[in-house]
């Protein structure tokens, strides 16, 4: 399926290949630079591109670009989603998914990517399983590395996980302290209209676990309110009738850190927004500036402290300058991509933060037609906005005590002031 | 025969030449360099001197003694490869090292062999022994790893040493093994198509795999070397379908599209179902029996497949994965076979998929753009989740925009063209035009709000970007098209703006309007055309054309005041470079003056030039889109990608269903009571047809319940438990027989708890290893039980997956609960105790041999096989009295699986000769030790009369010893 893989910076510079079938000349990737020249943003390059003889297909992350080639018929969600796991095991390995990163663990990166596809079909891509065969770099190895160059990178015990009916999980866990903790994380998607009334506001969650178990352990976590889950899509690991019969989260975790599960809150609850944007950006026909004014306000908080509160935008092209005074916070306007970030912190309720000035545009430009939106950004700790709650954990097969931890966190997703 | 003997031989002379070949390299390497690497060295010195250099001492570092060395270098020359660089100088260096024992220094090499093999042919046949050595490892990952490296290597010489490969390997006792070969079959499909015949034989050998582990990989070999095989699939249809939940991510996917395509020739359409259905149903009851028959043949009820039913069952749980190529191909199935009310099934987990990765997004919004056309109640509920955001990229925007104007309807229309007022306005240019059209297919579709719209684009002239108002004068000029006889007055506000439109597509549709409509403006037309004729050789070619026909059609209906100006433009356009504008003109002259030459034409230029045009039907860009399949590559770039496999359509009459029947027992599935029913009807007609051949529905039947009957002829086939494959866990065990239930506890001894167990013969969930047990607990007293859990255990390493604690038990309530025990193969009792919050109660379940074991489907040959090597060290017998009167073979079966937990082995044989025999292997799937236990039936030659069978065990234990 997936001939060949290139790597490719913001710059253009192809540092990586890697093909699984015969050679395929990098010349291929020209046609991709095209459709990059031609689209301004490097997010506007559409991602399946059609050449005589080959498919590209393409992912943006990390200002990196994996450009995978496709000689026949192939879903295109399946390559996408095959190389956003590319790149969540480099993510996963290295700590960040960057050129210098990928550069210098080139070595590593490619025994990975042997594993990971056998003729261009995924062979393996659990991250338990991988790190059974391929060792993570960690400082010590590193260090041994460089001044005998003797350790090896290849594990040499041989994936015992591959064959099991868990591929997930490596076998022979042993951990002294046995911990599993559990992330409630909520993003409120909302898009707010100029009068402050919601266009649209939803909640999607997801559940992150660090699990580190000492043998086999069968968890069930439970929820006080599970009917509020409205769409649902978990990890392979959860067992699929044991929540359609009794709405419970069945499961033999992997080792280390995964997503247990990503939730879609029910439409029919009304999302209570934790604040509000007072604002005002008016351009004017005479003189070459235009006036800001926004101020922040706490809504539904339900008694927690609003943190990292932080605005951003967008503006157009013609604003040239921002003269601008926060009452709380710092804001930074970057010239070249026309951004407006406004960093708050907390929010005090007895003290609203204000951010007013004076914007000045080019000379002769035109004023701008549209007012730039404003995007929010926001957290919320120890609250699951929608009021999900975690009511136990048990666990079955294994006799220690684990210690357990659940913590909930409301963040913003998209959410979006239009002014 | 012949042809496996010619491969051998071949084989055995590629291996020479490649050992041969080996042993001179060797010989040489000692000495000097060889003479191919002379001469590589000496080819490769001119264009890279500096690049040489570097590489001259990777070659000293690989030739050393030092593994550290060697690794080092190695990792520098996959660096190089990486970069793609120019590595292949250093072959004959770096293939010595192909039989390191450092795993890392081979697995590098093996990187390098697979890149460079191709290039260097001749010396990649030195290596091919180590793989060949490799293949015959007792560890299945050398195996395996060997023979993914063998069939890499891309020269065509090994062709018949892969074959020979791959077809060993596709009967390795390892899952893992078969998996590999089943991709190595695609490698060396593309190496050497001739092949093909061959590949198709191990095709069809891997696809009978009952491993989850092989079914994916075997899937995709299958659609790139045979997709038009579809009859390979009848028999295996039913178990891809059951195991689908438990492959890996990436196999369900293909597997998924696989049987969509299979599903659209097997199955007929379930689409013209629904109502007419019932009613007919309803008629047929009451309709007399007569009337029956004829009422069933007319309206030719729609009744699904079962195996159709399976299919959209068996698929829907994944619509949970996390995987969203998973979730788009089941939404794709649902989209292409299940009937019409439950495609909506699908939308949630698609509008979820929104939330993932850029380009995720991008490729689901175009599928649900196909799909909101043709459904649009499907995605309406959803609608708020497409509306735009300004941070999204111009491709997702105009995706979002499509659906939204797919969506809108009478009803919606109001909250959507609010929502298009605020992309107008919208900072990215491109997507506010893509928005001004979107609102004109909005206006065409739905009439009660054209004039709404068509006043807002006219607002629209008056802003300020230019790409903003040539798009509205496009869309005003189709939308005036339909409905003109009102809108003088927009015509002439667009007149108005004309000087300062630039956009040469917006200058020409304002021109082709005034000509359109110059009855309506008499007196602005003759003077737009006069500014035209001003400015007629600066314009760009779109205009010009439109404005020869503007003063064509000026100078039919007003020739008095054009006349002059006419001539003028015509001259002009004479003289124009480009000979498209010649063509025009030269025709519209000679159309419209009249002169002796012109004749018949002349008379007709006014019905020519000014006929009632069709107004332009504005529709979706995604309207055909659907005839490729949804999810596709072809779908996603709107054209055939080369490979594609057209979705067929539904055949009229389903072909013959039977084709699917298997022969070896299938575990019981949920699906078994639907499958069951229509079997039975069958198998009545061949019950009294005395037809002796085993029959397929036999199978399936037993596996619903024993009671049914059967169709078995009256010699019993041979039975065969299933081999408890490790890989797949979820396959559950026939259940045979009546369940006999023992009692743990009785009431009066439990203080009111009573308890009583059976063995459901299933693959305990918990663990592979251990036995499961249902226990059913009741409360017999009148007060509720708090906390009935196991407690203490004996021996104390007695190995017990305990039910979760009940925390109460209310009086006369009882519960079924599950609990997994490890007998380690023994028939000594597991003691425990069983508490309440009060008191602790000892109970002990002792198993019978019967229970420990699990069935396994073995064919004829396998189980003679392994019936040959059993060692008969743990023979276990038991005699089974039955009274010969009614010893046929159904009853014999009956008994003996009441006490053993076995399957059936499928039988060739003459009946006279065939003996019911019974084999297994046990519970723990132990990594390879074997086990397998038989049961013989001494049966009469006609009438069986069965005695004793004995049940031979044999296994881990006498291995031990040897």
């Amino acid at each position: 399926m997936i001939h060949s893989l290139f790597l490719i910076n913001h710059s253009g510079d192809i540092f990586l290949e890697k093909h699984w079938k015969s050679v395929i000349s990098r010349s291929v990737c020209d046609y991709f630079f095209e459709a990059k020249e031609k689209a301004a943003e490097p997010e506007n390059v559409a991602p399946v591109l059609q050449t005589p003889h080959h498919y590209l297909i393409t992912i943006y992350r990390g200002k990196l670009f994996f450009l995978s080639v496709v000689q026949t018929e192939a879903p295109p969600l399946f390559v996408i989603e095959f190389l956003h796991r590319v790149a969540d095991i480099f993510q996963d390995y290295f700590g960040e998914c960057s050129e210098s990163v990928i550069k210098d663990n080139v070595v590593t990166v490619y025994e990975l990517l042997e594993e990971m596809l056998d003729n261009g079909f995924p062979l393996a891509t659990e991250s338990n399983v991988l790190k059974e065969m391929i060792r993570p770099p960690t400082i010590l190895r590193s260090v041994v590395n460089t001044l005998t160059g003797t350790w090896s990178n290849v594990g040499d015990t041989l994936p015992t996980g591959q064959l099991s009916n868990i591929p997930w999980r490596r076998a022979g866990v042993k951990y002294t302290n046995n911990e599993a903790y559990f992330d409630v994380i909520e993003e409120i998607d909302a898009i707010v209209d100029k009068s402050g009334t919601t266009v649209c506001a939803e909640i999607q969650g997801v559940i992150e676990a660090c699990v580190r178990l000492t043998g086999m352990p069968d968890l069930t976590l439970s929820f006080m309110n599970p009917r509020l889950l409205d769409d649902v899509s978990f990890h392979p690991c959860v067992r699929f009738k044991r929540w359609e019969s009794e709405r419970a989260l069945s499961f033999i975790p992997p080792d280390g850190n995964f997503t247990l599960m990503n939730y879609h809150v029910s439409s029919q609850n009304l999302v209570a927004l934790p604040v509000y944007v007072k604002q005002s950006i008016s351009f004017f026909d005479s003189g070459p500036c235009g006036r800001l004014d926004i101020t922040v306000g706490p809504k539904q908080t339900m008694g927690k402290t609003v943190e990292a509160l932080m605005v951003t935008i967008h503006m157009p092209k013609a604003v040239l300058s921002a003269n601008l005074t926060a009452t709380q916070g710092s804001y930074t306007y970057d010239l070249a991509t026309k951004v407006l970030v406004w960093d708050i912190g907390k929010l005090n309720p007895q003290k609203l933060p204000n951010l007013k000035g004076s914007l000045s545009l080019q000379a002769g430009a035109p004023k701008p037609e549209d007012n730039p939106s404003l995007n929010i950004d926001l957290k919320i700790q120890q609250m699951a906005i929608s009021g999900l709650k975690v009511s136990r954990l048990e666990m079955f097969g294994e006799k220690y005590k684990p210690f357990k931890g659940v913590k909930y966190l409301t963040k913003a997703g998209k959410f979006q002031v239009r002014t | 025969m012949d042809v496996g003997f010619c491969l051998r031989s071949e084989a055995a002379g590629a291996m020479r030449t490649a050992l041969m070949s080996a042993e001179n390299l060797q010989l040489t390497l000692k000495a000097e360099p060889s003479q191919e690497e002379r001469a590589l060295t000496h080819t490769k010195r001119g264009p890279e001197e500096t690049h040489k250099a570097g590489n001259e001492d990777l070659k000293e570092m690989l030739e050393s003694n030092k593994e550290s060395l060697k690794l080092e270098a190695m990792k520098r020359v996959v660096g190089l490869i990486a970069k793609g660089k120019n590595a292949s100088e250093l072959f004959p260096a770096v293939v010595k090292n192909v039989a390191s024992k450092n795993i890392e220094l081979k697995k590098l090499v093996y990187v390098y062999l697979v890149r460079y093999a191709e290039e260097q042919q001749d010396l990649a046949l030195l290596s091919i022994s180590t793989f060949q050595r490799a293949l015959k490892e007792p560890n299945q990952f050398i195996r395996a790893s060997a023979l993914r490296v063998l069939s890499s290597i891309r020269v065509p010489i090994i062709v018949p040493i892969m074959m020979l490969a791959i077809k060993e390997a596709a009967a390795d006792m390892s899952p893992y093994v078969r998996k590999t070969s089943a991709h190595a079959i695609q490698k060396l499909y593309s190496l050497d198509p001739d092949q093909k015949e061959q590949l198709i034989e191990v095709i069809e050998k891997l696809l009978k795999d009952k491993s989850t582990l092989v079914a994916g990989s075997v899937v995709v070999a299958f659609e790139e070397v045979c997709p038009d095989r579809i009859d390979l699939i009848h028999k295996n249809y039913r178990k891809l379908c059951n195991l689908l939940v438990d492959v890996e991510e990436w196999g369900q996917v293909v597997i998924i599209s696989m049987l969509t395509r299979y599903a659209r020739t097997q199955f007929t359409s379930p689409w013209k179902e629904g109502a007419s259905f019932e009613e007919n149903n309803e008629k047929a009851f009451y309709a007399s029996d007569s009337e029956e028959k004829s009422e069933r043949t007319e309206a030719e009820a729609y009744v699904m497949d079962p195996d159709h039913r399976l299919l959209l069952r068996n698929t829907k749980p994944l619509l949970q994965s996390r995987n969203t190529a998973v979730v788009m191909s089941v939404a794709q199935l649902y989209w292409h076979l299940a009937p019409r009310h439950e495609v909506n099934l699908v939308t949630k987990s698609l509008v979820r998929l929104l939330r993932s990765h850029r380009e995720v997004q991008y490729i689901v919004l175009q599928n649900i753009a196909t799909m909101s056309i043709q459904r649009k109640g499907m995605f309406e509920p959803y609608m708020k989740s497409f509306y735009v955001r300004s941070t999204d990229a111009t491709h997702i925007k105009t995706l979002k925009l499509e659906i939204l104007t797919n969506l809108a309807n009478e009803a919606n229309i109001s909250t959507i063209l609010r929502e298009f007022q605020t992309y107008v306005k919208s900072q990215d240019k491109a997507f506010a035009a893509a928005t001004i059209q979107a609102i004109g297919r909005c206006a065409t579709n739905i009439s009660e709000v054209t004039d709404t719209c068509l006043n807002g684009l006219v607002l629209l002239l008056s802003n300020r970007d230019e790409t903003v108002v040539a798009e509205s004068v496009v869309v005003i000029k189709k939308l005036l098209q339909t409905q003109p006889t009102q809108h003088s007055e927009i015509i002439k506000h667009m007149a108005k703006l004309f000087d300062n439109i630039t956009v040469s597509m917006a200058r020409a549709s304002i021109l082709w309007l005034m000509g359109e409509y110059c009855d309506r403006v008499p007196k602005i037309a003759p003077d737009v055309l006069r500014k035209m004729a001003k400015s007629f050789t600066a314009e760009e070619d779109i205009v010009k054309l439109q404005t020869v026909n503007l003063a064509a059609k000026l100078y039919l209906t007003n020739s008095k005041q054009t006349k002059l100006l006419t001539q003028y433009i015509l001259n002009l356009g004479k003289y124009d470079q480009s000979y498209d504008i010649r063509d025009r003109t030269r025709f519209i002259r000679q159309l419209i003056v009249p002169n002796e030459k012109s004749g018949a034409l002349n008379k007709y230029a006014r019905r020519i030039l000014l006929a009632p045009k069709p107004a332009p039907v504005l529709e979706s860009a995604f309207k055909d889109r659907d005839r490729y399949q949804l999810g596709t590559l072809s779908h996603s770039l709107n054209s055939k990608a080369s490979g594609y496999q057209e979705l067929s359509d539904w055949p009229a009459v389903a072909p013959d269903q039977s084709v699917r029947n298997v022969e070896v027992v299938e575990p019981v599935q949920e699906w078994a009571p639907s499958v069951g029913k229509t079997k039975k009807l069958k198998s009545d007609d061949k019950f009294y047809s005395d037809n002796e051949e085993e029959k397929a529905e036999e199978e399936s039947e037993s596996s619903e319940g024993s009671s049914s009957s059967s169709s078995s002829s009256s010699g019993g086939g041979k039975m065969v438990a299933d081999v408890y494959s490790r890989a797949s866990f979820q396959v559950t065990a026939p259940s045979f027989g009546p369940v006999k239930t023992y009692e743990l506890l009785h009431h009066m001894t439990g203080k009111g708890l009573s308890a009583k167990y059976h063995f459901p013969r299933q693959p305990c969930l918990h663990q592979p290893g251990m036995v499961a047990v249902q226990v059913t607990l009741s409360n017999g007293s009148d007060r509720s039980l708090e906390e009935i859990h196991v407690g203490d255990r004996s021996p104390a390493s007695l190995n017990i997956h305990c039910f979760n604690t009940i925390e109460r038990l209310e009086p006369e309530a009882s519960v079924t609960v599950s609990m997994g025990i490890d007998f380690s193969d023994s028939t000594q009792a597991a003691n425990f105790q069983l508490c309440t919050k009060e008191d602790g109660f000892s109970v002990s379940i002792q198993p019978a041999v019967g229970e420990l074991l699990m069935p396994s489907s073995l064919s004829e040959q396998d189980f003679s096989r392994e019936q040959g090597k059993l060692l008969g060290m743990n023979e276990t017998s038991a005699t089974v009295a039955m009274a010969t009167a009614n010893a046929s073979s159904q009853a014999v079966k009956q008994r003996v699986l009441s006490v053993a937990n076995v399957g059936e082995v499928p039988s060739g044989q003459d009946v006279a000769h065939s003996a019911p025999s019974i084999s297994r292997r046990d519970v723990p799937p132990g990594p390879l030790v074997m086990k397998t236990l038989s049961s013989v039936l001494t049966t009469g030659s006609c009438r069986p009369s069965p005695r004793a069978p004995f049940i031979r065990d044999d296994g881990k234990r006498s291995r031990a010893e040897t």
